[in-house]
């Protein structure tokens, strides 16, 4: 007699089919509600993971991982390094300033060439929009998108919403939340991840901006408008600051920083016309003194900024693992 | 030159203007001898037709590459080079050599460049390059932004009578966008610029033109407000005339999802409600050219991320089959559109051609209105097939081609 078979347990996600069906992560733009909460609790583990003394895991033992940035990043390379490095796999950064790019090679060449060493993943940073799909389609591995030009960065939106689920005290979704970002969104990928991932879980989302940073056409992506900060911030129950990407901006959009910061400065008087334990989050780095005073940067119970970069390790972990899995044949993955 | 035999045309359906009638046409010493109810002569090298259309061989007006094997798959038998060529065509001696490199099966009319380079700053020589051939002057690619030289170079082509022909984008507002400011630029994260720039432009040229005199063409209308603008001025009886590529009468800016360099295009795809006014400007003759604006890129001008690809498409051989559309779509009819693709461009370069009139240059395309084909960027007769049409169905085929008079 073999013993009857338990029944599962009901699932969140759609049955009869993978929870993640894609080979790679280039944008929230492709993924449907249940796969970016898939994602979500897949990095729940290895937030507690995280937190213990010995945190080295050898589910991508053997894999190698490239890291290849084209453009410059600290945060979010050493939050891919670690997150490959604790999961055991062989983690390579390439940056592009030491590399064949600067003698003309082009991206596609570049691409064929990680291709040829045989990597088991690659993560792209890139200051063209469209950069990490068009890698994509040439290479046999998942490609993880760490940012491409002003186009998205799946990454960041996914890891700000496991920060903000953890700081609600571990609600499902967003329903009802109202969320404000505040800063240069024209410039910003990463407020287009998250106004389409914020959205997906069921949050409104308002954009604020002075117009010549405000792209066209967000309101038919469902977002809110404002150009005036302290309407943005009425009732809201999260604030998200952006920094000014000066790197990006070709002429002038503002007149100076201190106007920047008088009008769309995040201080602590802005900050109570928000709802009453409002959070404050932002994607970093941060430009103290102008999108965002130190004070409230530095808010022990409001401002989750370093809970944001303690989750990046978890969602990179997550995202590592999920895209791998097909490769290291695992059950139900193949 | 190759002397042929004369050729009778039999049992066609001839494209003239105004109407397509059943008949013949017969070739002889390069030109038309003569059509309609024709019977071939003694020697004639005779060319069943079996009911298909007898048409005039197409002018493409506003070409970045003479890509002869494109032309001839598409049956274009002339067409007009812009300057934008390395180096630019702003010399009497570059023109001449153009206007000599495709003959005899194919006829190059090279566009002047209208200032040194085209760095829109210094006139360049103009009257020495249409004694070499050029056949009008062009901006290129790019605005002239400065107003003053603008008025200067339309008072001196006036003085010339050369038309010019002008790109209809404000470069300020332009910059370094590379798609039309909307929700779809939005979600791509693609620099963008309002589709406004080109009535600003449009605007500003034809306030320019009514003061200097001068012929305007705008290459490339594509916008509602645009072509507003131009039916006015044509209302209003200034000489202008526009044109449009079949990129802009067929597909909007969902077409640069993927980030399909194939798309990326000078000016940006625009929105559908601008591609649905450009339709109605062909209908209501507002727009008087459809060219190919052919441009030949291989991957590595386009084998990039979108914003940093070389704008432009290879449309030589879809230029025929998309028009062909727009008149099973009952937009235009046959006639109509063979002046859209030959008549018209033969009047602005001033060239005896582009109709079927006894007398005139022997440049005729047979043609298969219904014949389905797919196209193919692996396949294309063009140097390269950077297409954003690449996978889609078209109809309508050229089945043969005579220049002057002789097939090829």
């Amino acid at each position: 007699m073999t013993a009857p078979v338990p029944t599962p347990p009901p699932s969140r996600f759609p049955a009869g089919r993978q929870a993640f069906p894609h080979r790679d992560l280039l944008g929230i733009g492709r993924l449907e509600r249940h796969e970016i909460l898939f994602l979500l609790a897949e990095a729940q583990q290895w937030v507690e993971f995280s937190r213990r003394a010995s945190k080295h895991a050898d589910l991508l033992a053997g894999l190698t991982v490239i890291n290849a940035f084209f453009e410059n990043s600290t945060r979010t390379l050493l939050s891919f390094e670690i997150a490959g490095k604790r999961l055991g796999a062989d983690v390579v950064n390439m940056h592009a300033a030491q590399s064949s790019v600067k003698k003309g090679e082009t991206l596609i060449d570049t691409a064929i060439t990680l291709n040829a060493m045989r990597a088991d993943a690659i993560v792209i940073r890139h200051a063209s929009s469209g950069a990490t799909q068009l890698i994509a389609d040439k290479v046999d591995c998942p490609v993880l998108n760490a940012g491409d030009g002003q186009h998205e960065h799946p990454t960041q939106a996914l890891l700000d919403a496991l920060a903000l689920r953890e700081a609600l005290g571990g609600v499902e979704d967003f329903t009802g939340l109202v969320v404000t970002i505040c800063g240069d969104v024209l410039h910003s990928r990463v407020a287009r991840s998250n106004l389409l991932c914020l959205q997906a879980l069921g949050a409104t989302v308002r954009l604020c901006a002075p117009p010549a940073l405000m792209p066209a056409g967000v309101e038919a992506m469902g977002a809110q408008v404002f150009h005036d900060f302290d309407a943005a911030l009425a009732g809201a129950d999260v604030v998200m600051m952006l920094r000014l990407q000066q790197e990006r901006m070709s002429g002038q959009f503002i007149p100076s920083p201190r106007e920047y910061h008088h009008l769309y400065g995040l201080t602590k008087k802005r900050l109570a016309q928000a709802a009453p334990d409002a959070l404050v989050m932002h994607p970093g780095p941060m430009n103290r003194g102008v999108e965002i005073d130190s004070e409230v940067a530095d808010l022990i119970d409001r401002s989750i900024i370093t809970r944001q970069v303690e989750m990046g390790v978890a969602i990179r972990m997550a995202c590592l693992d999920v895209l791998t899995r097909q490769r290291r044949g695992v059950e139900g993955w193949a | 030159m190759k002397r042929t035999r004369p050729v009778t045309i039999i049992g066609g359906r001839l494209v003239l203007p105004g109407s397509v009638e059943a008949g013949a046409i017969r070739l002889a010493q390069g030109r038309i001898a003569a059509l309609g109810d024709v019977t071939p002569e003694d020697g004639d090298e005779v060319v069943p037709a079996k009911g298909k259309l007898i048409a005039p061989g197409l002018i493409d007006y506003g070409v970045f590459a003479v890509d002869k094997p494109a032309f001839h798959f598409g049956g274009i038998t002339r067409a007009a080079l812009m300057p934008d060529q390395r180096p630019a065509l702003d010399l009497p001696s570059r023109i001449s050599y153009i206007a000599k490199s495709g003959k005899p099966e194919f006829w190059v009319h090279p566009l002047a460049a209208a200032t040194r380079d085209l760095g829109g700053e210094q006139l360049a020589e103009l009257a020495l390059m249409r004694e070499a051939g050029a056949r009008g002057a062009a901006t290129g690619r790019r605005w002239i932004a400065d107003s003053g030289v603008m008025l200067r170079l339309l008072r001196y082509a006036a003085m010339l009578d050369m038309v010019v022909i002008c790109h209809a984008e404000d470069g300020g507002l332009a910059g370094e966008a590379v798609a039309t400011a909307g929700e779809m630029a939005t979600r791509m994260g693609l620099a963008a610029a309002p589709a406004e720039a080109e009535a600003l432009a449009i605007a500003r040229d034809l306030q320019l033109a009514q003061l200097s005199g001068a012929r305007l063409h705008f290459r490339q209308v594509t916008t509602r407000a645009g072509l507003a603008l131009v039916r006015q001025a044509k209302a209003d009886g200034l000489p202008v005339t526009a044109g449009v590529t079949p990129a802009h009468i067929h597909l909007s800016d969902l077409a640069i999802g993927d980030f399909r360099s194939f798309a990326r295009l000078s000016p940006p795809l625009r929105s559908e409600d601008d591609r649905k006014a450009v339709l109605g400007a062909i209908a209501d003759g507002t727009i008087d050219i459809i060219a190919s604006g052919h441009d030949p890129r291989g991957p590595e001008d386009k084998r990039l991320p979108f914003a940093d690809a070389a704008p432009g498409m290879a449309g030589a051989e879809v230029l025929l089959a998309t028009t062909l559309g727009l008149v099973i779509d009952q937009v235009i009819d046959l006639p109509r559109a063979f002046a859209l693709l030959a008549a018209n461009p033969a009047k602005l370069l001033g060239v005896e051609a582009g109709v079927l009139r006894e007398g005139a240059e022997a440049d005729i395309a047979l043609i298969d209105p219904e014949r389905p084909w797919i196209v193919d960027a692996r396949k294309m007769a063009a140097t390269a097939g950077n297409t954003p049409f690449d996978g889609q169905p078209m109809q309508g085929r050229v089945e043969a081609l005579w220049k002057g008079g002789v097939r090829i």
